[in-house]
């Protein structure tokens, strides 16, 4: 009867007729995509400079450009093209490599454990390149090739045996598999008569030490195929990752989440055949890059931060004891280690894994 | 029974897991421009039907048929242009902004190196005014209540631009004003569309209410189909859902609706009053 008359304070908002382009309100994504990945490029060339041109033997950026272009200078022209420039060289090659894999890898099994230096995959190509090095006594590309196939088996078994993508079991399984081929690893190294520390470090630990030109070239070579196709392919991974059912109600089936890890396991592979099985780059690529954008996936961050990654940890690796070159997956295992206890420790803290 | 035309279909269709049968020698006719919904207990293999009828599981026996042709025969990628799945739990990638995710809708019209185009963004553009959500283009999808992340997975779903859709549970984790929010959008979408709804739903009431055609499921099999006056009985529920009940009509929708009767008791016995029940549902209709 007697309500209280109540002001009137809203008035009906007209829809506007125009509405907004779409672009305006995928723009804020967009851009920090752009500063991110640019950022990146930047970080790259820098780490790259300092790992070339700084250390016990430092050269000056027109010194540098004048022994790229054939002059020769004493020493120094030695100094650059056949240790440092090619360590340098490899170290983004691998990096770039790795840090895209792992990303693919996280990313389609929806599991930052999931990165193919834990489950497996990278020990797999080390067991079976030192396989063919050792006991049948292969050399340079037919050694690649086995370590290709090694690792294709080995990720063939993990997928098997775990019987799903994703999940803690495929990890499980996957961790498994790694230890039984660090014992094999093992095993071929010890057996072998001509023990080299050298060799033993490459293809147990990962390291940068004294790689020709030629397999720098090969893996070059492999990278300009494997990484344009993952290009194109990936764009079913904005699909794919809205999980499974949903990727295959649009089209997109689970043939093409194999096929996108074939090209991962490859990816592995040849870094591994180059550089050996440098421990967590993969792994740790993915989350970093994922931080930079804000939770999203990507790829090219991923690979940059992987090179960006290699470049610093061989850099630490070369100069942090006087007098010796340590290889650089122990450098990469030492801030690896910890960057894993901390993604757990996140992860129950907050209850998510990634 | 009134006599119509079905794109999709099943003959004899067997589904399982293993050594597990889920759905057996099921034949079922999808009628177009229409609301189905499967209904049915726990475990009576609805939401398996649903995914073999989107060619999710491969049958084990009999087939699918989408415009007559096996839809396992046919290119997936060709099959989403013409039927769209939302499944009970999409993933929404952390940080997605709602406009990024709903044109993800259009993957199946894009090619590798095809461009975005005038025709997609229409697409975009419709499903998420249809939807309402227009205005939250670029919030971020994980930062949206329940209710609203639903409508953005819908406007997925209709940027698709298929002409049938299937719905696993569009209504779990909603509260019932959602609910009905969410059937009420589905059902506004079937009519000025046109497009043919399938989907699986827990609660019988509103499917009886929503659907045009009811498929009820037991033990992987089809005990009853037909408008929801036909399938929604006593004899129906009790048979399907073990459930002894009283089927009144609902003085909303007019639909029938189902009342258990359980063993708890009502702490004040009221004799049933059949005028009574007469009234409220006139009443009601002159809301």
């Amino acid at each position: 009867m007697s309500a209280p008359t109540l002001p009137v304070t809203t008035t009906p908002v007209e829809q506007p007729e125009v509405r907004p382009d779409l672009r305006t309100a995928t723009r804020r994504p967009r851009r920090r995509r752009r500063l991110v990945l640019g950022g990146l490029v930047l970080a790259l060339v820098a780490a790259f400079a300092v790992r070339v041109l700084l250390g016990d033997y430092t050269f000056t950026i027109p010194d540098f450009f004048r022994i790229l272009f054939g002059e020769q200078i004493p020493v120094s022209t030695f100094i650059l093209m056949e240790t440092k420039l090619p360590r340098a060289v490899l170290a983004v090659l691998v990096g770039l490599a790795f840090g895209a894999a792992g990303s693919l890898f996280q990313m389609l099994l929806r599991n930052p454990l999931a990165s193919p230096d834990i489950v497996g995959v990278s020990l797999g190509a080390s067991a079976a390149g030192i396989f063919a090095l050792l006991t049948l006594g292969l050399r340079d590309g037919a050694v690649s090739l086995f370590a290709v196939v090694g690792a294709v088996v080995i990720s063939g078994v993990v997928r098997w045996v775990a019987g799903t993508t994703g999940g803690y079991r495929l990890v499980l399984v996957g961790v498994g598999v790694a230890a039984a081929m660090v014992s094999v690893v093992q095993y071929l190294l010890a057996r072998s008569n001509t023990w080299d520390v050298q060799l033993a470090l490459r293809w147990l630990v990962g390291s940068l030490n004294n790689v020709p030109w030629s397999t720098i070239g090969l893996l070059a070579l492999a990278l300009v195929v494997l990484l344009p196709t993952l290009a194109v392919m990936a764009r079913s991974l904005e699909v794919l990752e809205l999980g499974e059912e949903a990727a295959a109600g649009l089209g997109t089936g689970r043939h093409r989440t194999d096929a996108l890890l074939l090209v991962g396991v490859l990816l592995t592979a040849v870094g591994v055949a180059a550089a050996g099985p440098v421990a967590f780059v993969a792994f740790m690529a993915g989350p970093i890059a994922r931080a930079l954008m804000g939770g999203r996936h990507s790829l090219l961050a991923g690979a940059l931060v992987g090179a960006v990654l290699m470049l610093l940890a061989d850099h630490t690796a070369a100069y942090l004891v006087p007098d010796v070159v340590l290889p650089v997956g122990i450098v990469t295992g030492a801030v690896g280690g910890p960057f894993l206890l901390w993604l757990l420790a996140r992860g129950a803290a907050t209850g998510r894994t990634g | 029974m009134t006599h119509h035309s079905s794109r999709l279909l099943t003959q004899d269709l067997t589904l399982g897991y293993g050594e597990r049968r889920v759905v057996r020698e099921v034949s079922v006719a999808i009628p177009d421009g229409a609301i189905t919904v499967v209904v049915g207990p726990n475990a009576c293999g609805k939401s398996t039907l649903l995914k073999g009828l989107a060619r999710l599981v491969r049958p084990r026996g009999g087939t699918v048929l989408l415009d007559g042709e096996q839809i396992h025969r046919r290119p997936t990628k060709e099959v989403a242009k013409v039927l769209g799945l939302l499944p009970q739990n999409p993933i929404a990638p952390e940080g997605v902004v709602v406009a990024d995710l709903v044109g993800r809708g259009r993957h199946p019209h894009q090619g590798v190196f095809t461009r975005w185009t005038a025709e997609d963004r229409a697409a975009v553009e419709e499903a998420m005014v249809l939807t309402d959500t227009y205005d939250l283009a670029d919030r971020a999808v994980d930062e949206l209540s329940g209710g609203q992340r639903q409508r953005v997975w819908i406007a997925m779903a209709l940027a698709q631009g298929t002409d049938l859709l299937l719905l696993d549970e569009p209504t779990t984790y909603l509260d019932v004003a959602h609910q009905v929010e969410m059937l009420d959008l589905l059902a506004e979408l079937n009519t000025r569309r046109g497009t043919t709804i399938v989907m699986v739903l827990h609660d019988l009431n509103l499917s009886a209410r929503y659907a045009d055609h009811l498929v009820a499921l037991h033990d992987g099999r089809i005990v009853a189909e037909g408008t929801p006056d036909e399938v929604v009985t006593e004899q129906v529920v009790r048979t399907v859902f073990g459930l002894d009940n009283r089927v009144v009509q609902d003085p909303v929708s007019h639909t029938p609706l189902v009342v258990p009767v359980g063993r708890h008791r009502p702490r004040r016995p009221v004799a049933p009053d059949p005028q009574a029940d007469q009234a409220a549902a006139t009443s009601q209709e002159n809301r």
